[in-house]
């Protein structure tokens, strides 16, 4: 990880919703331009006899504490109209300001999308670069708490497609928060998704001020047997499956690309030049997904590297399921993961 | 009519300079010399010009896919608008929006619209700004009565009444959305009749009077000025033109249209301002001359303006980004 601070910084462990609430507040602090804005991002803080206490502080709670300690000027309660807010957003943006916006659950992106592609994204381009939108839409995505279809997709493929946003999607505490830092800073508009199982993840974060710039993987574990490109939770799975491995004498290496836009290919490329195989594992959809991109961009650019054809884990093509027994079947367990690995052996 | 002499000049320059324009690319398209397509705002000059005569630099407006009246009115410069409609490198967007998407922020005009109903949450954002920044700028929301129905036309209502943002929301209300008359495609009897909802004032102005929509205009810019929230005017007009050219407009029939004619704004406004002596013929004679050189300069260098490198296309997508993966 890349940190801006130059002293080795000291760290302590974070859940992964700490994190962010700290990447907010030290980011709110540095920057008064920096606004939070969304659907109960205060919460109950603007119902007569609370105005001191955020009941809420966002539905999973991941704002608390930021209204007591910027006011309610720069953390905005929304009406349920995400086209009105992020719109608001994208305009507050475009003249001046860096908003924060949330979007409680990716799957409501289908509610503002002009918003988000045919404004937001499009807006500098449209304008021959003579403005920008320096905006983060924070997200909530992934399956595996039961609120079945419109509540639990990833769909960062989507956003990834269309020019003009930036995706960025964290897998540890530590890189939610410095990831964050560097949507915040960036100059164009970033889509940020946050997995809501990882919420209570927990890792060593540092402490105070700590950027990780966009565009530049991670590996998370080495190994030379097999690539495993992972992203959000599915990098947990990766490491796991890569245990399971290693006791069978097989050392995959585990590459968290961290943003898919834009996507750091020279450090998957070389890796896979180093391992001579793929496996992308992908929590998305998988049809015009970031599985197979990946595997598109790793087939054109390292086909004489590949010692096999690469595999894919994926969500099925299908929506979310409700039952336990057909959610979990949907999501990427680690033992496909273990399987697709040898599949490329 | 109290206006001084200087605002009534300036409301007659913009005024005939949209419509020398206007009319000036509607043969320039006709000849093949424009792209793509336009939306031409002749007949509504009225409303662009009565509202931003109460505005600043400073202050914002967002615009819709007729858009080449509010920036004129909102002080773009007309060459650079007529190179970005050539599709010019000189073009106020580089050529990279054209006649549906020019823009000239340092002007504070946020850009033309594809999207019908796209402007109004982004006036919003521009009003946040202004209040969040404690800058006292008003952000002017310029809509048809086709947004009028979209639903995001009513959230930023709502949103605009419940933050009290300084926002003044204009419906430039000419009759049709597209081809589809407004007593078919709005439930209720006037779009003003909309701002009840949202507990903010509404009224309905004759939008082809420009010292009607003048007047309401400059009270509901005050009113956002105050931090008194935002207001709703509604404009009636009439465009003179098609909705887009090319257009055969054969949804209205040729007597609505002289009828509106009659009552051209610009010729009401320049006897009006004769007769009650605020203004001369001559003032009148200079501007409508001033319009046109301004055109035929604008045209020229519109025209001299060399054309974008193929390869140009690939900038100004991100403040920064790999420039390899915007190609590939």
């Amino acid at each position: 990880m890349t940190l801006v601070s130059e002293a080795p910084s000291t760290t302590r462990t974070l859940s992964m919703r700490q994190a962010i609430n700290e990447a907010l507040r030290l980011e709110m602090e540095r920057d008064a331009t920096v606004i939070l804005m969304g659907e109960d991002v205060a919460g109950g803080a603007t119902v007569p006899g609370f105005e001191q206490d955020d009941a809420w502080g966002g539905v999973l709670g991941v704002t608390k504490g930021l209204v007591q300690e910027f006011g309610r000027r720069r953390v905005l309660d929304t009406p349920i109209s995400e086209s009105a807010y992020i719109g608001a957003a994208v305009g507050a943006a475009a003249t001046g300001l860096r908003p924060v916006a949330e979007l409680m659950f990716v799957d409501f992106f289908g509610v503002c999308m002009d918003q988000i592609f045919n404004q937001g994204a499009k807006l500098r381009y449209m304008f021959g670069g003579k403005a920008k939108v320096p905006l983060v839409i924070r997200t909530m995505i992934g399956a595996g708490m039961g609120a079945a279809g419109q509540h639990s997709g990833c769909h960062y493929s989507v956003f990834t497609h269309m020019p003009g946003l930036k995706t960025v999607v964290p897998s540890t505490p530590a890189d939610a928060k410095g990831l964050l830092a560097a949507s915040i800073r960036d100059d164009d508009p970033v889509l940020f998704f946050e997995h809501k199982l990882m919420y209570d993840v927990t890792g060593e974060v540092p402490e105070g001020e700590c950027v990780v710039p966009l565009g530049v993987a991670d590996v998370k574990r080495e190994g030379d047997a097999a690539t495993v490109v992972a992203m959000g939770r599915m990098v947990s799975f990766a490491l796991d499956a890569a245990e399971r491995l290693a006791g069978d004498g097989v050392q995959i290496e585990v590459v968290d690309p961290r943003t898919l836009s834009p996507l750091d290919s020279d450090t998957l490329l070389a890796s896979v030049h180093k391992t001579g195989r793929l496996v992308v594992v992908d929590e998305d959809n998988p049809r015009c997904s970031m599985a197979t991109d990946i595997a598109a961009m790793v087939a054109m650019q390292a086909f004489d590297s590949l010692d096999a054809p690469p595999q894919l884990v994926t969500a099925p093509h299908t929506p979310v399921p409700f039952a336990p027994e057909m959610e979990n079947f949907y999501i990427p367990s680690v033992e496909r993961i273990v399987a697709a690995v040898r599949a490329t052996l | 009519m109290e206006l001084t002499r200087d605002t009534a000049l300036w409301i007659y320059d913009r005024m005939t300079m949209i419509r020398v324009f206007e009319e000036r690319v509607a043969k320039l398209f006709a000849e093949g010399r424009i792209p793509g397509f336009v939306h031409l705002y002749a007949g509504e000059e009225a409303v662009a010009v009565g509202v931003c005569a109460n505005l600043t630099d400073d202050d914002y407006i967002t615009s819709t896919h007729r858009g080449h009246g509010h920036c004129i009115a909102k002080g773009v410069d007309p060459g650079p608008m007529m190179a970005e409609l050539f599709g010019r490198v000189d073009g106020s967007c580089k050529g990279k929006g054209g006649s549906m998407h020019i823009a000239d922020v340092s002007k504070g005009m946020l850009g033309a619209n594809g999207i019908v109903g796209g402007g109004p949450p982004l006036a919003c954002g521009a009003a946040l700004a202004s209040q969040t920044l404690g800058t006292n700028a008003v952000t002017v929301c310029f809509f048809g009565d086709g947004a009028a129905e979209q639903g995001t036309t009513h959230e930023a209502m709502n949103i605009a009444g419940v933050w009290k943002l300084p926002v003044v929301f204009v419906a430039e209300n000419n009759g049709f959305a597209e081809s589809t008359p407004v007593g078919y495609h709005c439930a209720a009897s006037t779009i003003a009749d909309r701002a009840s909802s949202y507990a903010i004032p509404g009224v309905t102005v004759d939008g082809y009077d420009v010292v009607a929509v003048y007047e309401a205009a400059a009270e509901a810019v005050a009113r956002a000025r105050r931090g008194d929230g935002p207001s709703l005017i509604e404009a009636k007009t009439w465009r003179y033109f098609g909705h887009f050219e090319g257009d055969q407009v054969t949804y209205r029939t040729a007597e609505q249209s002289a009828a509106y004619r009659e009552h051209d704004p610009l010729t009401y406004f320049a006897t009006q301002a004769v007769e009650r002596g605020v203004l001369g013929r001559d003032d009148i004679d200079a501007a409508d001359r001033r319009a046109v050189s301004t055109v035929d300069a604008a045209v020229a260098f519109g025209e001299a303006s060399p054309h974008p490198r193929p390869e140009d296309a690939l900038t100004d997508v991100y403040v920064s980004y790999p420039r390899e993966e915007v190609r590939s």
